[in-house]
């Protein structure tokens, strides 16, 4: 994925940029007093206002706008002290207003930037013009009845947060990389829980294809892509078809489309025609929303460590790679589990073996970090078994399935099954004769060059102990036998 | 600043309004006069003031995020030509 087209006559390069839907979490919705929760009765979490009933009057919900607030802080970004709510006119069956409030001319945030990284280990920051708030539709079901739409207004008058990139995406794997991290900061910040697949959070797609150093050409927006992996599909096909477009020497037309990820291809969406002229105008039922210095103050100073941060600190005070650092920090507990077994033991060994064994059980049994049948405690008491040589490195990985499976800790383990390492010379010295005399073949072989077969006297001998041999002391009791 | 009946009648399609082509150059002549008559406010000077966004110079008053509402589909359906269970109902709208 270059992000380079080859056309038939010339290369061509993606200008993309990205729009994301991210639902507030909040418990009561943005302009009323009813609750947010998901999955309730049809329009049984619905107001008045929410309805759109004549006389009803919107009243904004504080946290909502902290919330906006933090998530502009996170992103860096500039906070405007005092923004404007207008009145963007549609008419659709979810939209009872026949407007949604949202913010146009005047967004409570300004420009900031999201630091994206790269497969190749680079980074990138993408610009990001604006964050405003604006309420969320209802819900149309259109598959329940051959003649009618059902309308659910649930959802309607949640706040959502639409946060808006610069064109400054050059390829899908960079606009998927966007996505990620923006999620992850999200979730960091506790704004939004980022769940794509329930549309908690949702990207439109402004895509465009130009030759190298020329000025933007005309784009076009893909909406309602609701996974990482198909706003990158949509992004390649979309890109694929201007070209064909302006290479059979036609003009790409600025419209909305749809991706349809059965077939892999973008399609237009004629309803949308008039839709472009929304019409806004400042909403005469709410007054400037205009913050106070100490509140924003205040929301900074809570918010928790951010990802760029916490990558840069495990760097720096743990020693990790800059990638282990950032598959780690992807997810906040994921660093909170590192953090709590990696607290006074070798931290290098701790990324490893969260990043192998302990992922590998997760994906093994389906569960996720929250329930994960290993406690970042226990996995800690296992790594201080190695540490002290209570067991070897081969038994660890033997007790650490055994804790998956039966959530003991891995001292009851290495003791109720004998695994305890075997450091008495005694006995490696026993080991390593009977393996020699069972042998004589092999030892001759050896004698008369063949330095190969080492490892498998090693193998042997290990064999023999049931793997609980000292790996140091089976290695230099061989050699000293050998050489003798 | 002047509406031909072709952008009436598109400012009406907008609104969801039904306007007649004979209505159109009517109403075009009415809006011009409406706008004509609010365009004298391009003679005040507002060289260094901030816009007014509303008569009351004051400032939004922020809610509790606690759940004060809701429960009331029936109330909420009252009005409903049609509905379905607890949904609305509404001629099919088709994508």
């Amino acid at each position: 994925m270059s992000g380079v087209i080859e056309g038939r006559d010339g290369p061509w390069e993606m200008v993309i940029g990205l729009e994301v839907h991210a639902q507030v979490i909040s418990r009561s919705k943005l302009f009323s007093g009813s609750a947010t929760e998901f999955g309730a009765e049809p329009n049984t979490q619905v107001s008045l206002v929410d309805a759109a009933f004549p006389g009803m009057l919107p009243v904004i919900n504080g946290e909502c706008v902290a919330q906006a607030v933090r998530t502009g802080l996170g992103l860096d970004a500039h906070i405007n002290m005092v923004s404007r709510f207008d009145r963007k006119n549609y008419f659709y069956a979810d939209l009872p207003a026949g407007y949604q409030i949202s913010q146009y001319a005047h967004p409570v945030v300004g420009a900031g930037s999201i630091e994206i990284e790269l497969a190749d280990g680079s980074t990138k920051r993408i610009g990001v013009t604006r964050l405003h708030l604006e309420q969320d539709a209802g819900k149309s079901l259109h598959d329940q009845h051959p003649s009618k739409s059902f309308i659910d207004l649930n959802r309607s008058g949640i706040a959502l947060m639409e946060v808006v990139s610069e064109p400054d995406l050059r390829t899908a794997e960079e606009a998927g990389a966007y996505l990620r991290k923006l999620r992850t900061i999200l979730r960091y910040l506790g704004t939004c829980d980022g769940n794509m697949e329930e549309g908690s959070m949702r990207a439109g797609v402004n895509v465009s294809v130009r030759r190298h150093g020329e000025p933007f050409r005309t784009r076009c927006e893909v909406k309602n892509v609701n996974s990482v992996r198909f706003v990158m599909q949509a992004i390649e096909a979309e890109a694929a078809r201007q070209v064909e477009v302006w290479e059979s020497g036609g003009t790409v037309e600025q419209e909305t489309r749809l991706f349809d990820p059965a077939r892999g291809v973008t399609r237009s969406m004629r309803s949308k025609e008039d839709a472009h002229d929304y019409r806004y105008f400042p909403d005469p039922d709410l007054l400037p929303l205009v913050l106070d210095e100490a509140w924003v103050a205040g929301l900074r100073a809570e918010l928790p460590e951010l990802p760029d941060a916490k990558r840069a600190r495990f760097v720096a005070e743990h020693g990790l790679s800059a990638y282990d650092a950032a598959v780690l920090v992807a997810d906040q507990e994921t660093a909170a589990f590192f953090e709590t077994v990696a607290a006074g033991r070798d931290a290098k060994l701790a990324a490893n073996w969260i990043m192998g064994d302990f992922f590998a059980a997760l994906n093994r049994t389906g569960r996720g970090i929250g329930d994960s049948p290993v406690s970042a405690a226990a996995l800690g008491q296992l790594l201080d078994l190695l540490a002290n040589r209570t067991i070897n490195g081969r038994i660890a990985k033997e007790v650490f399935e055994a804790m998956v499976d039966t959530g003991e800790s891995p001292a009851s383990i290495v003791e109720s099954r004998g695994l305890r390492q075997v450091t008495d010379t005694g006995a490696i010295e026993g080991a390593v004769d009977r393996v020699l005399a069972a042998h004589p073949d092999k030892l001759a072989e050896y004698r008369r060059g063949k330095d190969k077969l080492f490892g498998f006297f090693v193998g042997q001998v290990m064999k023999a102990m049931a793997g609980k041999g000292n790996p140091a002391l089976v290695n230099e009791t061989l050699r000293q036998r050998l050489s003798a | 600043m002047s509406l031909d009946p072709a952008t009436v009648r598109r400012i009406a399609r907008l609104a969801r309004i039904h306007v007649e082509n004979v209505e159109a150059e009517h109403l075009a002549r009415e809006l011009n006069g409406i706008l004509g008559w609010i365009e004298q406010l391009n003679e005040v000077d507002v060289e260094g003031i901030d816009p007014l966004t509303g008569a009351a110079q004051m400032a939004m008053r922020l809610r509790p995020d606690t759940v004060t509402d809701g429960g009331i589909p029936e109330l909420v359906l009252g009005n409903a030509p049609d509905r379905a269970g607890t949904f609305y109902a509404v001629p099919k709208v088709v994508e």
